[in-house]
């Protein structure tokens, strides 16, 4: 991508821009592979029909995500031309008007706050990586299984502060460390910049993923039978488990809704980091093709990879008893309970095949991650005005607050989820409900349509049309009213019941009191500096 | 594994990995802006 000859005084602080189109694809692509791609589809799957799951869950991405990341990619760029890189802003154009432009700091405080907790998940995965390249984590293979359990589950509590609030609670000043490293890399690499930081990383880390995850599956593929007392229990069998349909589960609606649920985090749209992402883009830079690409790597990562690994290795060494407690174990369970004795029963090189597992996971986890620290920095600085220094300083200060917090209050993870439950499960539909419901019926399919297709290396198939203006928003909205009909009542119940939950939604409510002001004071210097705040005009680009 | 399990599984990469490459080929053969 050419250097830009400038937004006029949209800019405060100098021109971020993606170097080449690979780079932004890789960046997005980054951002959306994660723990639940390996961890969270595998277990969603085996639970939800196994190979039968597929169907909806296809369609969920066919009719969902892909759509509303072409949206986002849309909007993000068309934001840009604009001027505007953080969603308050964007959306406020969008939408042409406040209602908009509030509702747009979802897409600040998502991944804000997301990254209070997704950051400790990822030192885990750096901490579980050192522990298996130096001599792995103390489960003894010839133990009883419910002892190798008890162990790898002492190892996690012990790591993760589940045991008690406090930080530094049994071994974890350990934990601590990786933190500090951990989010000192995040800082570093969002600071340098978009190109010669995020770009540049994303550049060889996706690629070393693949690598690595290659390995791993070439490991578990060639298992065969690895013990002979249980032949049973062998890599087709372990496979069968995960894809073996059972059509029944299609008839529930549960089904369903747990395909499109996993789609929708597995692509992170509705996260504001596409959003924030594209708007470093140009007008003539491709959405379209971009958009598709970055969304099949991360199908790639979640069935090619997530699908053949997990549940397969899981199950080899576990067999089908043992099976089912693992998979109710979830994302945490399978990733850092079961396959921690999938590993011991590796033989020799089972600890080299767990540091390259959790050498994955951090990479997939760190490119999720700095992606979420990009947004925030773009919106202090928009709004603020402020100098890159001054508002990383900003940021930092808030998500060290936010971190230790989350550090602290570690007792079973209950103060974490609850962020999860309510920022990254709860307001990621509602942006994402918003976001589709502006791109296509407040700027206009018609428009956004032709917005879409401005540069575009590849033409949307003309019935999508239709389907970005009816079907994906009543699609959403339905998932939506399902979710909400499942879960809001016992959440509000829990939160009631629980002061730890209590203490995580101060700290949401404390972020967004933050975010609000930023977005008052950026509306007036925008204003101020003649900038098309609500969306009047045509880009002058 | 059964029939069903294979199909599943089969079709499903096939779809992933080839829809994943020829969007890669034709980023890489379809020039964007100029660098």
């Amino acid at each position: 991508m050419a250097k830009e000859t400038g937004h006029k005084g949209a800019h405060a602080h100098g021109h971020e821009q993606w170097g080449t189109r690979l780079g932004v694809i890789l960046a997005v692509a980054g951002s959306a592979v994660g723990l639940g791609n390996f961890l969270r589809f595998p277990g969603q799957a085996a639970q939800n029909g196994g190979g039968a799951f597929m169907i909806p869950y296809f369609c969920a991405l066919l009719l969902l995500g892909i759509p509303i990341g072409w949206a986002e990619w849309t909007m993000g760029r068309y934001g840009g031309r604009k001027g505007f890189h953080s969603s308050p802003s964007i959306l406020g154009v969008i939408g042409r008007g406040s209602l908009a432009r509030y509702l747009g700091i979802l897409g600040i405080l998502i991944p804000l706050a997301v990254s209070f907790y997704y950051t400790y998940i990822e030192a885990w995965c750096l901490g579980y990586f050192w522990h298996y390249l130096t001599g792995g984590i103390g489960i003894d293979a010839a133990a009883p299984i419910a002892e190798q359990s008890a162990r790898a589950g002492e190892f996690y509590r012990d790591f993760t502060g589940a045991e008690s609030n406090g930080v530094i609670a049994g071994g974890s000043f350990q934990t601590l460390m990786f933190w500090i490293i951990t989010f000192s890399i995040n800082i570093w690499l969002v600071y340098r910049g978009l190109s010669k930081g995020i770009e540049k990383f994303v550049s060889w880390a996706m690629p070393i993923m693949a690598v690595c995850a290659l390995v791993v599956l070439a490991r578990v593929l060639t298992l065969g039978t690895p013990d002979p007392a249980h032949p049973d229990q062998n890599v087709i069998n372990g496979l069968g488990y995960m894809w073996n349909p059972s059509f029944e589960a299609l008839k529930n609606p549960q089904t369903w809704l747990a395909a499109a649920g996993q789609i929708f985090f597995s692509l992170s749209v509705g996260f504001g980091v596409i959003i924030n992402y594209a708007s470093y883009l140009r007008k003539k830079d491709d959405v379209v093709l971009s958009g598709l690409t970055a969304s099949a790597t991360n199908e790639l990562f979640e069935v090619g990879f997530g699908g053949l690994i997990t549940i397969t290795a899981a199950f080899i060494f576990l067999g089908t008893t043992n099976m089912i407690g693992a998979v109710q174990g979830g994302t945490f369970g399978l990733g850092f309970n079961t396959l921690p004795i999938v590993f011991s029963h590796m033989g020799a090189a089972g600890n080299f095949i767990g540091a390259v597992w959790f050498l994955m996971l951090f990479i997939a986890a760190i490119t999720s991650s700095i992606s979420m620290y990009q947004p925030s920095l773009a919106f202090f600085k928009e709004s603020l005005g402020w100098s890159k220094q001054k508002a990383t300083t900003l940021m930092v200060s808030i998500c060290l607050i936010g971190s230790f917090l989350v550090m602290y209050y570690s007792k079973d993870g209950i103060f974490f989820s609850t962020i999860d439950d309510w920022v990254g499960t709860f307001m990621i539909f509602v942006l994402a409900m918003v976001q589709i419901i502006l791109f296509s019926w407040v700027f206009g399919i018609e428009r956004g349509w032709k917005e879409a297709h401005a540069g575009a290396s590849m033409k949307i198939p003309g019935f999508y049309k239709f389907i970005m203006k009816y079907v994906t928003p009543t699609y959403l909205v339905l998932v939506f009213a399902a979710f909400c009909w499942q879960n809001l009542g016992s959440w509000i119940r829990s939160v009631a019941e629980e002061p730890l939950r209590q203490g995580a939604i101060l700290l949401i409510v404390g972020t967004i009191f933050v975010l609000v002001l930023c977005t008052v004071i950026g509306e007036r210097r925008w204003r101020a500096a003649g900038l098309d705040v609500d969306g009047r005009d045509e880009p002058r680009d | 594994m059964t029939p069903g399990g294979w199909t599943f599984m089969l079709v499903s990469l096939v779809f992933v990995w080839g829809l994943t490459l020829w969007c890669f080929i034709k980023v890489l053969t379809t020039r964007g802006d100029e660098q």
